[in-house]
C-alpha cells in the first residue's frame, strides 16, 4: 500500500494532525495563562492583605522595635529607600551614561571598548548579594568592623544599576541617527558640543526611560542593602548612618511569627510594589515621547 | 505512516459521494474526476478582490490558467501579480490584516469556501518564492521530504520519492552523493531547484512562481526556464516575472496586469507582438514601468 | 600639544586648525569617558580579587576542593564545607529550570506567532511584569501563600508516587527544595520569555512562508520553520534563567528552610550558596573564619554565575544571528527582566 495515495482533491489533512495542531496550540495558550498565574495570585494577595494595613499612621510613624503593643509604621523604611536610592541614581546613572557615551562616541568597535561592552555585560549577570559582598569587604571590613551606613548601601545598589543603566543607554545613543551628528560636525561643532547638543537630548526620553527602570530595580533590592546599610528602627537623613529600607523591613517582619509584624510587611510590601509600579509607568509614559524608538 | 492515519486515508470513499474537500457531503461534483496525478488542473479566479488592510490591491480580477499551460504574470512594480498569485495558495492572508473576497476554483474547488481546510489548499496548490528559502537547519534530503513527512510519508516510499522530486528538479545528479549535507551549502541556482524539488515532492496541483529567477543568475535562470518546459506536462503553472524576454520564452499565455486589475491575457506571441490594449503595448514596448 | 596648523582631525573638515586650547574640552570628554570605562574593568578584577583574598583563610584550612566539595557545613563546630549549599543550589535551580523554561517558551511562541496582534502588547507587558516584583514580595508571599496552600498537595505527590527515589514519602517540611525550585522559575520566567522572545523573532519570514506553503499547519510551522532556528538562542535564553536561578538570594532564603544538610527529597529543605550568605551574616559579624567561609561561598557563586553567563551570552549572540543589535537588545531585555536578588 503507499503510505501517500494519489489525490485528485484536497484531500483534507489527516485527523491526527488537525488534532496535534490543536492540542499544540491549547498547550502552548495553556502555558502562556500559567506564567501569568502568579502575576495574578501576587498582586490579589498584596492587595487582600496589605491594603488593610495601610493607613496615615502606618505611613508616617517609625517602626517602634517591639514585639507586643504597637509595632510602628514604615516611615523610616520608606525615607530610607528614597534617599539611598536616590544617592545610587546620583552615581550610577551619570557614570551608566558616561560609559555608554564612551562606548558609541569614541570606542564604537575597539578592542577595548569590546571588551568594556563584554564585562559591564558580565555584570549583568553578578548576583546582587555579591555586590553587597564587594562593599561590606572593601568599605566596611578594611574601616571599622560594624559601621554599616547608608551611602555603602548606596555605593552597592549603584553597582546594581550600572550595568542596566548603562546597557540601555547604548541601545538608545545607537538609535540617534549619524547623519544627525555628522550635520553638526560638519558644521564645525567639537565633539563635545555634538555630544550635549545634538545626541544627549535626542536620546533623552530613552535614556530617563532606562534610568529610572534601574532605579525600580533599585529601589526592591534587599541583598545589597543586607551588610551593607543594615536596618535600623529610626528615620534618619544622615547617609553616613545606618538606614532603614523597605526590602529590608518586609525582609526583617517576614521572619517574625508575630501577626501584626506580618501585617506590616504585606502593607509595606504592598507600598514597595506601587513604588515600583509607578516608577514603571513613568518609564513607559517617557519611552512613548521618545522620537527614536 | 501509523495505522491510524492509513485507516483514515484507505477509507476515503471516491471523490464523487464526500465532495473535493472531503469535509461534508453535498459537494458540487457531479462527474467523477478519476483523472490520474498528472492530468492538468484549472485555476479559475472570479471577482477577487484583495485588500492590505484598507489598501485595496486588486479589484474585481478575473482570469483563467489553463491547465498544463504556463501562464506569465507581467506588470509594473505595485500592480499586484504576487499579491494575485499568493490569494490563489491563500498566502495572502497571512499577512496580518490582509485579506481577499472573491472565488479562486481549483477545477471544482473554490479554494475560498469556508469548508475547506487552507492547510490542504496549500499543499494542492504549491508555492515557488522569489528568494531561495530551503530550511536552514536541514539537509537537502530533509528538505525535499519536509511536505512528505508533514502527510506520514516514511522509510523507502519517502526515499523513491524524495528521489523522483529531485530528478524532476533536474538536482538528481548534482546531489546524490550529498544528500546529507545542508541544503543551504549549495549555490543560488541549485538551491531554487531544491526548493522547486521540496515543492514537487508535496504533489501538488498546480505550481506558482513568483519572480523564482530574479535572484539567480543567467546560467541557473536558464536551467530553471527548461525545467518549467518540462514541468508544464504534469502541472499548471503560473509565473510572475518582471522580465518580459523570461514570460516570452516560457509562456504559454501571459496577462498583464496594472494598478490591481487585469488588462490583458492572451496567448504570449500575441501580447509581445500585436497586444489588444494600448496600455499592454506600451508597456511591452518598454515606454514605462 | 601641537600648536595650530591643518588637522586631519575628522571634527575639524573645513581644514582650519583651532587653537589647542579650544580643542580642549574634546580631549577632556574623550579622557574622562574613556577613564571611566576603564574603571569598570578595574573595578570587576578588583572586587574579585578582593573577595579572593578575603575567603584565603578558609581555604588555607580546608583547601579549595575541601571546602567546596566536603560535605559537613558545620558552624558551631567551626567546619565549613559546601556541599548542603551546592547541591541545594543546584536542586533549587533545576527545578526551577524544569518548571519554569517550558512555561516561557511557551508563552513566547504563543506571544509571538499564536495570539492575535491585539493581545500581543498587554500579554508582553504582563509577562515583563512578573519581573518587577522585588524578590522580597516574592518571598513573603512565597512564606504565607504558596508554602500553606501547596503543603496538602505536596503531601499527596508524595505519598502517591513515594516510589520514585526522589520524591520519597517521607512528611513534606513546610519551605523546601520544590517551593524554592517553584519560586525562582517564576522569577525566571520574565527574563527567559523575552529573550526567547527576541530570538523567535528574528526567524526570517522566508522560512515560516516556505513550511506553510508546503501545507504546514500552525504547529507543523513552528516545529519546522521557527524551533530549529532558534534553538541556539534558546538554549542561551535558558542558561540565562540558569544564572538568575543561581545567584536569587531573598526569596529562597525565605522559602527554602535553611537548613544545611542534604536532603534526601524534594520536599526536604535545604539550603543554597546564595541563601547561606544572607543568613548567617549576621552572626558571623565576630567570627573571621566563619565571615571568610561565607565570603568563600560567594567567590563560589560569582564564579559559578560568571562562567554560566558568558556561556549564555556566546549562545544568545549566535541565536540572534543577522540581526546587528541583537546581543544589546536581548541583554538589555535580561538586564531590565531583572538579574540578581
Amino acid at each position: 500500500m503507499s503510505a501517500v495515495p494519489a489525490t485528485t482533491a484536497f484531500a483534507p489533512i489527516s485527523g491526527a494532525r488537525r488534532r496535534k495542531d490543536q492540542f499544540m496550540r491549547g498547550l502552548l495558550a495553556a502555558g502562556t495563562i500559567v506564567a501569568l498565574i502568579p502575576l495574578v495570585l501576587v498582586i490579589y494577595y498584596l492587595l487582600k492583605r496589605g491594603l488593610g494595613a495601610i493607613s496615615w499612621h502606618f505611613l508616617s510613624s517609625d517602626p517602634t522595635g517591639n514585639f507586643l503593643g504597637d509595632p510602628g509604621g514604615i516611615k523610616s523604611a520608606i525615607f530610607g529607600t528614597i534617599e539611598m536610592v536616590a544617592l545610587a541614581s546620583v552615581i550610577a546613572i551619570p557614570v551608566g551614561v558616561g560609559v555608554a557615551l564612551y562606548l558609541t562616541e569614541y570606542g564604537k568597535d575597539s578592542r577595548f571598548a569590546s571588551a568594556v561592552r563584554y564585562f559591564v555585560d558580565v555584570m549583568t549577570g553578578v548576583p546582587s548579594i555579591v555586590f553587597g559582598l564587594f562593599i561590606y569587604i572593601t568599605l566596611i571590613l578594611s574601616g571599622n568592623v560594624g559601621t554599616f551606613a547608608g551611602w555603602k548601601g548606596s555605593i552597592a545598589l549603584a553597582l546594581l544599576m550600572l550595568p542596566i543603566v548603562t546597557r540601555s543607554a547604548e541601545v538608545v545613543l545607537l538609535l540617534v541617527p549619524d547623519h544627525l551628528r555628522e550635520a553638526a560636525l560638519a558644521l564645525g561643532a567639537p565633539r563635545w558640543r555634538v555630544v550635549s547638543r545634538v545626541v544627549l537630548p535626542t536620546a533623552l526620553p530613552g535614556l530617563v526611560t532606562g534610568s529610572l527602570l534601574a532605579i525600580a530595580r533599585a529601589a526592591g533590592e534587599t541583598a545589597p542593602l543586607l551588610f551593607t546599610a543594615a536596618i535600623v528602627n529610626g528615620t534618619t537623613f544622615n547617609l553616613g548612618d545606618r538606614m532603614n529600607s523597605l526590602p529590608l523591613q518586609i525582609f526583617t517582619d517576614v521572619g517574625q511569627a508575630q501577626d501584626r509584624l506580618v501585617a506590616r510587611a504585606w502593607g509595606a510590601a504592598l507600598t514597595l510594589v506601587m513604588l515600583i509600579l509607578l516608577l514603571t509607568l513613568i518609564a513607559r509614559f517617557v519611552s512613548r515621547r521618545s522620537r527614536l524608538t | 505512516m501509523n495505522p491510524q492515519e492509513a485507516k483514515e486515508m484507505t477509507s476515503e470513499p471516491p471523490a464523487t459521494t464526500r465532495g473535493r474537500f472531503g469535509r461534508e457531503q453535498g459537494a458540487a461534483t457531479a462527474t467523477p474526476v478519476a483523472a490520474p496525478q498528472q492530468a492538468g488542473h484549472r485555476v479559475t479566479v472570479g471577482e477577487l478582490n484583495a485588500y492590505y488592510g484598507e489598501q485595496h490591491a486588486i479589484k474585481d480580477l478575473s482570469i483563467d490558467f489553463e491547465p498544463n499551460r504556463v501562464t506569465a504574470l507581467i506588470g509594473p512594480s505595485g500592480c499586484g501579480k504576487s499579491t494575485l498569485v499568493r490569494c490563489i495558495n491563500r498566502m495572502h492572508e497571512e499577512i496580518p490584516g490582509a485579506y481577499a473576497t472573491g472565488k479562486v476554483m481549483v477545477d471544482d474547488t473554490d479554494v475560498y469556501d469556508s469548508r475547506v481546510d487552507v492547510v490542504a489548499v496549500r499543499r494542492a496548490v504549491g508555492m515557488v518564492f522569489q528568494k531561495p528559502n530551503p530550511f536552514p537547519t536541514m539537509s537537502i534530503y530533509d528538505n525535499v521530504a519536509a511536505g512528505l513527512r508533514l502527510r506520514g510519508a516514511k522509510g523507502s516510499h519517502l526515499k523513491e520519492r524524495v528521489e523522483a522530486s529531485l530528478r524532476s528538479a533536474g538536482l538528481w545528479d548534482e546531489v546524490k552523493d550529498r544528500l546529507a549535507k545542508a541544503g543551504i551549502g549549495l549555490s543560488g541556482g541549485q538551491q531554487q531547484r531544491l526548493c522547486i524539488a521540496r515543492t514537487l515532492a508535496a504533489e501538488p496541483e498546480v505550481i506558482l512562481m513568483d519572480e523564482p529567477c530574479s535572484a539567480l543568475d543567467p546560467i541557473a535562470t536558464l536551467k530553471i526556464e527548461e525545467l518549467i518546459d518540462e514541468l508544464k506536462t504534469k502541472y499548471t503553472i503560473v509565473i510572475v516575472t518582471h522580465n518580459m524576454q523570461q514570460a516570452a520564452r516560457v509562456a504559454d499565455t501571459t496577462a498583464f496586469m496594472l494598478s490591481g486589475e487585469l488588462v490583458e491575457h492572451a496567448d504570449t506571441e500575441k501580447m509581445f507582438t500585436n497586444p489588444d490594449d494600448d496600455r499592454t503595448e506600451q508597456y511591452v514596448t518598454g515606454k514605462f514601468g | 600639544m601641537a600648536a595650530a596648523s591643518v588637522s586631519t582631525r575628522s571634527d575639524d573638515r573645513l581644514g582650519f586648525g583651532r587653537s589647542s586650547l579650544s580643542r580642549l574640552p574634546d580631549k577632556a570628554l574623550r579622557w574622562g569617558l574613556t577613564v571611566l570605562a576603564a574603571a569598570i574593568l578595574l573595578l570587576i578584577l578588583f572586587f574579585f580579587i578582593r573577595l579572593y583574598i578575603e575567603s584565603r583563610p578558609v581555604f588555607s584550612k580546608f583547601g579549595v576542593f575541601g571546602f567546596t566539595f566536603d560535605n559537613n557545613w558545620d558552624v558551631s563546630h567551626s567546619i565549613y564545607g559546601a556541599l548542603p549549599l551546592l547541591v541545594g543550589t543546584l536542586i533549587t535551580a533545576a527545578t526551577a529550570l524544569i518548571i519554569g523554561v517550558p512555561v516561557a517558551i511557551a508563552a513566547a511562541l504563543f506571544v509571538t506567532e499564536l495570539c492575535p496582534g491585539r493581545l500581543r502588547p498587554p500579554l508582553t507587558i504582563m509577562i515583563d511584569l512578573l519581573a518587577a516584583v522585588p524578590s522580597v514580595v516574592y518571598g513573603l508571599w512565597g512564606v504565607f501563600v504558596l508554602i500553606p496552600r501547596l503543603k496538602p498537595a505536596e503531601q499527596w505527590f508524595t505519598d502517591t508516587f513515594h516510589f520514585i527515589p526522589f520524591i520519597g514519602g517521607a512528611a513534606v517540611a513546610g519551605p523546601n527544595y520544590f517551593i524554592g525550585g517553584l519560586i525562582l522559575a517564576i522569577m525566571i520566567v520574565p527574563i527567559v520569555s523575552a529573550i526567547s522572545r527576541e530570538v523567535i523573532a528574528t526567524v526570517p519570514a522566508d522560512h515560516k512562508e516556505a513550511a506553510l506553503a508546503l501545507g504546514a499547519t500552525r504547529w507543523e510551522m513552528i516545529r519546522m520553520a521557527v524551533l530549529p532556528y532558534s534553538r541556539a538562542g534558546i538554549t542561551g535564553a535558558a542558561m540565562l534563567g540558569l544564572g538568575r536561578a543561581i545567584g536569587e538570594t531573598i526569596a529562597v532564603t525565605l522559602v527554602v528552610g535553611n537548613a544545611p544538610t542534604i536532603g534526601k527529597h524534594l520536599f526536604d529543605q535545604g539550603y543554597t550558596l546564595a541563601a547561606v550568605i544572607a543568613n548567617e551574616f549576621g552572626e558571623a559579624a565576630n567570627n573571621p573564619t566563619h565571615r571568610a567561609a561565607l565570603i568563600a561561598a560567594g567567590l563560589v557563586l560569582f564564579v559559578l554565575t560568571l562562567v554560566i553567563n558568558a556561556a549564555a551570552r556566546y549562545f544568545v549572540v549566535r541565536g540572534s544571528r543577522g540581526r546587528r543589535i541583537g546581543a544589546s537588545d536581548a541583554a538589555t531585555a535580561g538586564a531590565a527582566a531583572g538579574l540578581g536578588g
